[in-house]
């Protein structure tokens, strides 16, 4: 059963931008596409132990503010040096404004 | 300006050492470190990427290295082709450099493929292994100046002023890169090497290494072919020739200044530059708000010093103060390794985050 959590409001997150969300001891990245949708990966590269929420987002890409690495937030597929282990990637849904993540 | 010392002993600067050990136990390693306040809206207008200005730039840079390789051979044999050679040398011997350091970080360009050209170009300029430094440099920016961490320590204490300064004709250094090569090209890692570069990597550090010895092997053979010096001046020797530009520019970054802090403004070092040494230098005389925040582009950097600047020390005025300034800091740490300049920080930025200052940073003796 998918356990969604309300993460934020779509009006919270910048077309091609993300927000931090913490929850229940985990962090994640909400990400807000250019094309409009949503995506949540874990909140913190793989590379090294840095939060991607002051990275930058790059059409489908996010680039963690660390080391210029960068993963396709949608599929959360490692992309460019230095990261090499791709980041996990939870569903996500928006409905009547607000944005759910399903982090089980 | 006040002076400080970090109490610490013998320094072990090797990546799988005591000191490497230590930084880790005491939470020196990978850790959080000090950056000024930016508003992200601003912060992301300071991180886009664009094109223009790094193309400009490379055009530019290709016509200066075309022209001045024209004008050596022209006039090769005469002193007419002095001229040429310094411009050739400086463009391919320093501003290869920059041009590594940024297409490295991938901020250089938007286009992702024209950040690996330019990269894979400087990286053979500058006889570095493509593979190996884009490991070594996202180290030093995790780790910068952590002693054991950091592969890219210049200035290692008791500092040997007289090889970093002969580093300006980099025969030594050249050389020993070369045999790094060499090493890598017939399959070999150092210890350090494989503690910064992911296994998965070593295969391609080992092919990128049989790549540049090729090159080179080419070049040694056409120069015997020709009987002339002529094919070496263009390829492999302006590394030693023109390279004193990047050095000049280098031991700027963070020498005398402080180890094993996680606070940029301690341990590097921002410095106003004529327009020419930033073409070459493609802005990182910007070194401080360079390692605060490597996603934004060289080109952007002087509107994030704007805006910073308050927070920070005040910048060397020029690369002679710049220098005046080292040259003090060197003379004490020949006496007493521990010594470091710290700079006053204006009224206006947030004090210093120095908690490891004040540990007794125990090492093995002491
Ligand atoms: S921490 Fe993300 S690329 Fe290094």
């Amino acid at each position: 059963m998918p356990e969604w959590i309300r993460a934020c409001a779509e009006t919270d997150i910048e077309r091609e931008d993300l927000i931090r969300f913490d929850h229940a001891g985990s962090t994640y990245a909400i990400y807000h596409a250019p094309d409009g949708q949503f995506y949540a990966t874990a909140g913190r590269c793989t590379h090294e132990d840095v939060h991607l929420c002051d990275g930058l987002v790059m059409g489908h890409l996010i680039e963690c503010p660390k080391h210029n690495g960068q993963f396709d937030y949608r599929t959360g597929e490692a992309k460019r040096a230095p990261v090499c282990v791709n980041l996990r990637t939870f569903p996500v849904k928006a409905k009547d404004g607000l944005v759910f993540i399903d982090v089980d | 300006m006040t002076t400080a010392t970090i109490p610490v002993g013998q320094r072990d600067y090797s990546l799988v050492g005591a000191d490497s050990r230590r930084a880790v136990e005491i939470g020196l390693a990978s850790a959080e470190w000090y950056h000024s306040q930016v508003p992200r809206a601003v912060m992301k207008d300071l991180m886009k990427r664009t094109d223009g200005p790094a193309i400009r730039d490379t055009i530019l840079w290709f016509a200066l290295l075309i022209g001045g390789a024209w004008g050596g051979i022209y006039f090769w044999g005469t002193w007419a082709a002095v001229p040429f050679f310094i411009v050739y040398g400086v463009i391919y011997g320093s501003s290869c450099d920059s041009r590594w350091h940024e297409c490295g970080h991938g901020t250089a360009f938007k286009t992702a493929w024209m950040n690996d050209v330019i990269y894979q170009i400087a990286s053979f300029m500058v006889i570095r292994n493509p593979v190996t430094w884009r490991w070594s440099h996202a180290r030093h920016h995790t780790d910068t100046y952590i002693v054991g961490r950091d592969a890219e320590i210049a200035w290692m204490r008791p500092p040997r002023t007289l090889m970093n300064f002969l580093a300006f004709f980099d025969v030594i250094g050249s050389f020993k890169s070369l045999q790094i090569l060499l090493r890598n090209a017939s399959g070999r890692l150092s210890p350090d090497e494989k503690d910064f570069i992911p296994q998965s990597e070593w295969g391609r550090t080992v092919f990128a290494a049989r790549v540049h010895m090729a090159i080179y092997a080419a070049t040694v053979v056409t120069a015997l072919w020709m009987q002339s010096w002529l094919p070496l001046f263009l390829i492999g020797f302006p590394r030693i020739y023109g390279c004193w530009h990047m050095v000049m520019c280098g031991h700027l970054q963070h020498a005398g200044l402080a180890e094993n802090v996680l606070d940029h403004r301690l341990n590097s070092r921002t410095v106003y530059m004529n327009p020419i040494s930033r073409y070459i230098y493609w802005n990182m005389n910007y070194h401080i708000e360079h390692h605060m925040f490597p996603m934004v582009p060289y080109h952007a950097l002087p509107r994030l010093h704007a805006l910073i600047k308050d927070d920070l020390p005040p910048p060397n005025p020029s690369i002679l103060d710049g220098y005046r300034e080292i040259l003090a800091s060197l003379r004490q740490q020949k006496i007493d390794p521990e010594y470091y300049l710290r700079k006053e920080l204006p009224p206006t930025a947030r004090p210093y985050r120095e908690e490891f200052h004040n540990l007794d940073i125990a090492r093995p003796g002491t």
